[in-house]
């Protein structure tokens, strides 16, 4: 079975970095993995995006087809890539007005906010959006996750960076009740 | 799982360059390829190496040149502009027979073009860039771990015979991450230059006419050797007999010519029984397999036939596998540079169908797939 992420919001919001860990994750879990990114003068500020594909068996196709998950923190990026969204969910950030033209189902969560309020750090936006994203998917536990996170970050950041995680794996419980 | 770590192609193309014995790499960093000039910066002095970033694309790939004839194993890195740039050098790489490896990492062109964006439109360039009948041997990874083996690849080829070989990439194979597990170093096959015994009775390009590679000295050990781009005979100096020149143009393509069969690579798909033969390399290939898949699934007896290795072009392959086919489909993000080959392999024992890319987009693989369903003319009708 694959599974297809793609992880959209302005460039600097880390979240090739976040696709990154989450395709890390999945490989520590066993599974197969593939991360593309668009390059492009978006890359500063505008809509830019990450895609992970996960699958327990070997991957032709490196890109996102038909996201099963797309993650989405402006408004820009839910404009631009919620539009191609089928059978896919939307998980944007609180602060996104969300639009009737856009049919797939959506769940808004805080994922900034809380970011910038409860953890104090705004760059941590994305690990936060990582946990969510996790966490509503199921693809892979916080354990793994949270080693794939230790592996990335900076060093003497690691703690804040699972604080963060743990902060969207709660952010997706509340999505869940 | 032993080793399985996120690997980007690039990285891996660096991974595989320094397994195979890099020593030494100029370049002029540019997308996409520029993680290749920064990873050797960062890894070849810790092996003793050296890194030289340059002023351009044409002092890069002298550089190179000129490290090869002291013994070193050489490499630069580019794309599209750049790779315009070295041509010239090419031609002197393949008449002088320096082993250099090129890393060719494409984007949408010509010109600037699209510094971002995937394309394949250096098949021709790859092959005829340079000037007059030369050897060359071009290498065209499918996937990141291909990265690294065809990059080991490369350096074997351009030491055993001693030729440019260029590693044709493009930014989706080089951006692109994914899971890989790369082999011990001790189980990586490595080959080196054949160097002469003994400076005394060294002629530098003795060599059987019928495709013989020279043993090569290194500059600064005592061997004497005159290197020109001017035709020259056995012993290196410049010569204008019709009979020289003819020699050893001849000897030096008939070095890879000859040896085809060697440096052919390819990988295939459900080729035995297909009606419907996809042929392609690279990103394409990745969307040409996925539109193969899910054609069997419906029942259509799809093939695919994927080139590791584009030139010298694998003509004979075709014959082992033309059986049933009846169409052929070439998907390539260019405007059909490898579907004229095909064309010609193929020599009209079926019908082959372009299907050529250039918006900057990687295939879909419903656009193949639509097209070995219907057809390229009637999927264009249906667009419209």
């Amino acid at each position: 079975m694959r599974t297809e992420f793609r992880l959209s919001g302005s460039g600097g919001q880390g979240l090739l970095l976040a696709g990154i860990v989450l395709a890390e994750a999945a490989i520590l879990d066993g599974k197969n993995a593939v991360q593309t990114q668009s390059y492009g003068p978006e890359a500063r500020g505008g809509a830019s995006k990450a895609e992970v594909v996960i699958s327990a068996e070997e991957i032709d196709y490196p890109k996102a087809t038909d996201p099963d998950f797309l993650l989405a923190l402006t408004q820009e990026s839910y404009r631009t890539y919620g539009k191609l969204m089928k059978r896919g969910l939307i998980i944007v950030d609180s602060s996104v007005q969300l639009s009737d033209e856009i049919a797939a189902r959506t769940v808004s969560v805080p994922i900034l906010r809380t970011a910038a309020e409860d953890i104090g750090k705004k760059v941590v936006a994305n690990i936060v959006a990582l946990g969510a994203l996790a966490g509503i998917s199921g693809i892979v536990g916080q354990s793994v996750l949270g080693e794939a996170v230790r592996n990335r970050v900076p060093k003497g950041t690691e703690e804040l960076n699972l604080a963060a995680l743990a902060k969207g794996f709660e952010l997706a419980k509340a999505v869940k009740t | 799982m032993p080793n399985a770590k996120l690997m980007q192609g690039n990285e891996a193309c660096t991974l595989g360059a320094l397994a195979a014995g890099l020593e030494f790499f100029a370049g002029y960093p540019i997308t996409p390829s520029t993680e290749i000039a920064e990873l050797c910066a960062e890894e070849l002095p810790k092996l003793g190496g050296k890194f030289l970033q340059m002023e351009d694309e044409i002092g890069s790939i002298a550089a190179i040149i000129g490290a090869s004839l002291t013994g070193k194993k050489s490499m630069t890195a580019t794309s599209g502009p750049g790779f315009s740039l070295m041509q010239e050098c090419i031609g002197y790489s393949s008449l002088c027979e320096i082993p250099i490896v090129i890393i060719n990492v494409q984007r949408m062109g010509p010109s600037t073009g699209m510094p971002t964006s995937p394309a394949q439109g250096d098949v021709m360039q790859a092959r005829w860039g340079t000037h007059g009948d030369h050897p060359v041997i071009v290498l065209a990874p499918g996937n990141v771990k291909e990265c690294f083996e065809l990059t080991v690849r490369a350096f074997n080829l351009a030491e055993k015979y001693r030729v440019p070989v260029i590693v044709l990439m493009d930014e989706v194979i080089g951006h692109m991450r994914e899971k890989v597990i790369l082999p011990e170093q001790s189980s990586i096959k490595v080959v080196n230059r054949k160097a002469p015994a003994a400076p005394g009775s060294y002629v530098p390009y003795a060599a059987d006419p019928n495709g013989g590679v020279p043993d090569m000295a290194p500059f600064g050990e005592g061997f004497r050797w005159h290197v020109t781009g001017l035709f020259h005979d056995e012993t290196g100096f410049p010569s204008n007999k019709g009979e020289v020149a003819d020699t050893l143009l001849r000897r030096i393509n008939l070095k890879v010519e000859k040896n085809e069969p060697e440096i052919r690579d390819y990988a295939v798909e459900g080729v035995d029984d297909c009606d419907t033969l996809v042929v392609t390399f690279g990103c394409s290939a990745m969307s040409a397999l996925s539109a193969v898949r899910q054609a069997r699934k419906n029942g259509i007896k799809a093939g695919l036939l994927r080139l590791k290795t584009i030139w010298p072009f694998p003509e004979a392959t075709f014959d082992g596998i033309m059986g049933h086919v009846k169409r052929v489909i070439v998907p390539e993000m260019n405007l059909g540079q490898l579907a004229g080959e095909v064309e010609r392999a193929v020599a009209r024992r079926a019908a082959v169908e372009r299907l050529g890319k250039v918006n900057g987009e990687l295939f879909r693989p419903e656009e193949i797939l639509s097209v070995i369903t219907n057809g390229a003319a009637r999927t264009a009708e249906a667009s419209k």
